[in-house]
């Protein structure tokens, strides 16, 4: 039996900026289906850990909009959509407070204000959070908003896998429900796509099952671009041992808090290659810098570096990073409050994506929105640590209201191709019908082999190449995929229809991996190991041309000169905890009044 | 494209092999026997799977491994495999466990073996896949956070204030409570009780410094907080160490007991309807008799 629904907005994806935009577009007085792959407010959300980045001045009075503006940019390498950050940086303060009016929960200042903290490359101490669990913080409250606000209807466990077009407008999306593997189709005057990144197309990854990167493969398909898809980021700081461990994230307020990275000899190495903000600069420099000092044999004993934070005593430790304290002793009994953690990057975010218009997250496609880490153009090259939970709660906002606006508009009732549904289905469901084939989890890791070896950390064209030739063989046995059993809940039904989204999505890393001759943000080309100012000048858009994808560069818009103004600044090196406690200490051995630390 | 590409800055590129990071699995050469329930709502039977064993393995590992090289369709919930989402919960060796969290090697009984079984308290999907949806259901009938009208934003909140509501919200909803709780896992008492997790979810409301709504009413009606009895085993099998029990629904016991079951107050509940002028005839009556429903234990639950 179909599922069938009908509705204005269809928001595919429950994260934080899926959430976000429901609530937006149901306040507008719209119908809003939000379907999900998972359960409710277990999405890759709960996973950010560090907080909200929100020039809201509770800590540093001096921080501002406009700095944060600055620091956003020259994080992103400046290939960012300014304008984006714009929007981004001015109303992120609002969406942060408006978290609190709903319930949410943040660490608080002596004073009673929402407390901030330092995070790598802010200049100001900025990052809104509550221990080290603000991710779900978020998802909570924004869950807890949406079962309470009206007009909205929740599919869980529903994989949409293909958007629906009317024309050349986007009038729904099919897929099935996991439980029962039923087909689903559903009718919506408008779409908003929030379904995140992608990262499980290389081994080493923080990002659970779902960053199989379906909304981008499906907004492609159906015409929409994807842009600056080179940009994939490393954090620095991932477990690495035990194996099962290893991806696993360990958030970036330990240093944040005064953690220092030492390699194999003790050495704290992030002095040589940022003598400036060391451990707290951007990610991309210290994932490189880790990468160079394992190269250059001053590893650790599995191959990445130690982080110390043992120096902040236990009970410190235990306030600001609970979560890291049990992780740590549960997967790899070690305890952080002890003895240092080894670390090597691991991949975690995906600054490229479908491209929008600022705005309204508008895509190239009539009637379909983006809005989050699926949608490209906030963080450029490389994104900022805190930039993530405000981008999903900013855009997704702004994606929810235009979508009701662009729904409203429309005249006629949506009217999706029967046929484009009933092809998509054969497709997910052809692997049961196989007795023999491929296993879609054998090309899932050999998939995550090669791009973990040729479109990783570091690039080279050779290396591009093989990968990019790795992924049309792939291609072409994926259509031989088979999986046994039936279609309730299968996990190798899905993985096969994740396969081929990871291979659009791979194709256009890598494409655009080969197109970047330089290196900038995240994207780091051996061959080229300089910034082209030239290429600062543009993005790199994939486009489908005569059923291939193209990449093509776009020239970026000129920014306006008040913000160039503002992005030309130094990015300067916001005080950490420990900074602050020695501080106080120094100042107390003086004598002079406890708090007063700046003039 | 319009653009040429620039001249590679090194002559020779460097060969990707370079590039290449070659990983220690961590293999042992040990396996394991990983015993998964296989089957559906109507029956299921223990599949035993010969698993070799890396260091360090977590039994969600070993299901993975399972369905890469075993089983394909063996179903399994899990998202983010770091002890955040709640979602890869189930029984080992009987005991409700996250499978991210749960090393092969410690989970294994004397005889070396690891059963893996769903959850008993929900139906059966598939295999290790419960429907856990009365959950969600629960909660939309909890009324939301709601401050007073005129508290303006930004909030003022002392830390002090908060420190009991961030171990509430700590919670990331996996349902192991909801799991191990005899209300709701023998007396499946789904229609009256709304299990610890919901009643650590009141709690966080409750106890913020900025709601103003009253959920007493709900706590002793709806919630059933009464069916507790305080045996305290959600608290422990929950995987974010938030003392369930102690923390939650005992200072919820005692806020409803203060409200509905102190005779001053009851009385003072009874008075307070009256005009003033009627005060002087009902006084000296002393206090008056309790409505037979405000009093005493809550009702049995049937047996079984």
């Amino acid at each position: 039996m179909t599922v069938e629904v009908d509705t204005e907005v269809l928001v595919i994806g429950a994260g934080g900026a899926g959430m976000r935009a429901a609530i937006a577009a149901a306040e507008a007085g719209c119908q809003v289906v939000v379907a999900s792959k998972s359960l409710l407010g277990k999405a890759h959300t709960v996973m950010a850990e560090g907080g909200i980045a929100a020039a809201l001045g509770n800590v540093d009075p001096e921080d501002s909009w406009e700095v944060h503006f600055g620091d956003t940019m020259r994080g992103g390498a400046m290939v960012n959509n300014w304008r984006m950050v714009e929007l981004f940086c001015q109303e992120v303060i609002d969406r942060v407070i408006e978290l609190e009016q709903w319930g949410g929960v943040f660490s608080r200042t002596g004073g009673g204000l929402i407390s901030q903290r330092a995070f790598g490359a802010h200049s100001w101490r900025r990052l809104a959070h509550i221990g080290d669990r603000t991710g779900l913080e978020l998802i909570r409250t924004c869950q807890d908003r949406l079962v309470h606000t009206q007009g909205i209807r929740v599919l869980m466990e529903a994989t949409l896998t293909r958007l629906l077009t009317d024309g050349d407008r986007v009038a729904g999306a099919c897929g099935y429900r996991r439980a029962s593997g039923e087909p689903v189709l559903i009718r919506a005057a408008s779409v908003v796509m929030a379904t995140g990144g992608w990262g499980r197309m290389y081994r080493i990854t923080s990002n659970s099952w779902e960053g199989t990167g379906d909304g981008a493969a499906m907004a492609f398909l159906a015409g929409a671009e994807l842009k600056d898809m080179e940009f994939v980021q490393f954090h620095p700081t991932g477990m690495i041992w035990p194996p099962g461990a290893r991806g696993i994230l360990v958030t970036e307020a330990v240093r944040g808090e005064g953690g220092i990275l030492r390699n194999r000899e003790g050495e704290r190495f992030m002095v040589r290659y940022d003598p400036v903000k060391k451990e707290l600069s951007s990610r991309d420099v210290v994932a490189r810098s880790i990468f160079k000092e394992v190269q250059a044999g001053r590893g650790s004993p599995h191959g990445g570096a130690f982080l110390d934070i043992t120096h902040r005593g236990p009970s410190a430790i235990r306030r600001a990073l609970p979560s890291m304290v049990d992780q740590f002793s549960s997967l790899a009994g070690v305890d952080i409050t002890k003895e240092p953690m080894e670390v090597a990057p691991t991949i975690h975010y995906t600054m490229g994506g479908i491209n929008v218009v600022a705005e309204t997250g508008a895509t190239t496609v009539p009637g379909l929105f983006a809005a989050g880490e699926v949608a490209a153009g906030l963080h450029g090259a490389n994104r900022l640590g805190g930039n993530s939970l405000g981008d999903i709660l900013v855009f997704g906002r702004r994606a929810g209201e235009a979508a009701a606006v662009d729904a409203h508009t429309l005249r006629r009732p949506p009217a999706p191709s029967r046929l484009q549904a009933e092809a998509e289905w054969r497709m997910v469901f052809e692997p049961l019908e196989r007795e023999c084939g491929e296993s879609p989890f054998a090309l899932h890791r050999e998939l995550q082999e090669a791009m973990q070896s040729g479109a990783a950390i570091a690039r080279t064209e050779a290396s591009l190449r093989e990968t990019l030739a790795t992924i049309e063989a792939l291609r072409e046995r994926a259509g031989r995929m088979a999986v046994p059993g039936g279609p309730a809940y299968n996990p190798g039904m899905s993985t096969a229809r994740d396969v081929h989204f990871m291979l659009i999505v791979s194709e256009a890393i890598v494409r655009g991996g080969i197109e970047r001759r330089e290196s900038r943000g995240s994207q780091w080309r051996l061959d080229y190991p300089e910034r082209d100012p030239e290429l600062g000048t543009l993005n790199f858009v994939a486009r489908q041309r005569d059923g291939q994808m193209a990449v093509l560069p776009v020239a970026i818009p000129p920014m306006p000169a008040p913000l160039q103004e503002l992005a030309a600044g130094e990015t300067r090196v916001a005080a950490t905890a420990l900074a602050d406690a020695a501080d106080l200490r120094a100042q107390r051995h003086r004598g002079a009044p406890a708090g007063g630390r700046r003039p | 494209m319009t653009l040429a590409p620039p001249a590679p800055a090194t002559a020779a590129e460097e060969p990707p092999q370079s590039l290449r990071i070659t990983y220690d699995d961590g293999l042992t050469d040990r396996t394991a026997t990983v015993r998964v329930w296989r089957g559906d709502g109507t029956g299921g039977r223990l599949v035993d799977y010969a698993v070799p064993l890396q260091e360090g393995m977590v039994v969600l590992d070993a299901i993975h491994w399972i369905q890469a090289n075993r089983a394909p369709d063996l179903a399994c919930r899990w998202n983010c495999k770091a002890g955040k989402c709640g979602s890869c919960s189930a029984e080992v060796n009987g005991r409700p466990r996250l499978l991210c969290k749960t090393r092969v090697e410690d989970a294994g009984g004397p005889d070396g073996q690891v059963v893996v079984q769903p959850m008993q308290s929900f139906p059966i999907v598939r295999d290790l896949v419960t429907d856990v949806s009365w959950n969600y259901e629960v909660n939309a009938t909890i009324p939301p956070f709601t401050p007073a009208a005129g508290d303006a934003a930004p909030f003022v909140i002392p830390e002090a204030d908060l420190v009991r509501v961030e171990e509430y919200r700590r919670c990331i909803e996996c349902f192991l409570c909801q799991d191990v709780c005899h209300v709701l896992r023998e007396h499946r008492a789904t229609d009256r009780f709304v299990g610890p997790r919901f009643l650590v979810r009141i709690a966080s409301l409750e106890l913020h410094p900025k709601d103003t709504r009253d959920r007493l009413p709900l706590l002793r009606a709806e919630a059933g907080i009464g069916y507790c009895n305080i045996t305290k085993c959600c608290t422990e099998v929950c995987p974010e160490h938030i003392k369930i029990t102690d923390n939650a629904i005992i200072p919820l016991k005692e806020r409803v007991a203060d409200r509905e079951f102190d005779p001053i107050r009851a009385l003072w509940r009874r008075l307070r309807p009256l005009p003033m002028a009627a005060w002087a005839a009902v006084a000296p009556q002393g206090p008056a008799e309790e409505d037979p429903a405000e009093k005493g234990a809550p009702p049995e639950l049937p047996p079984g």
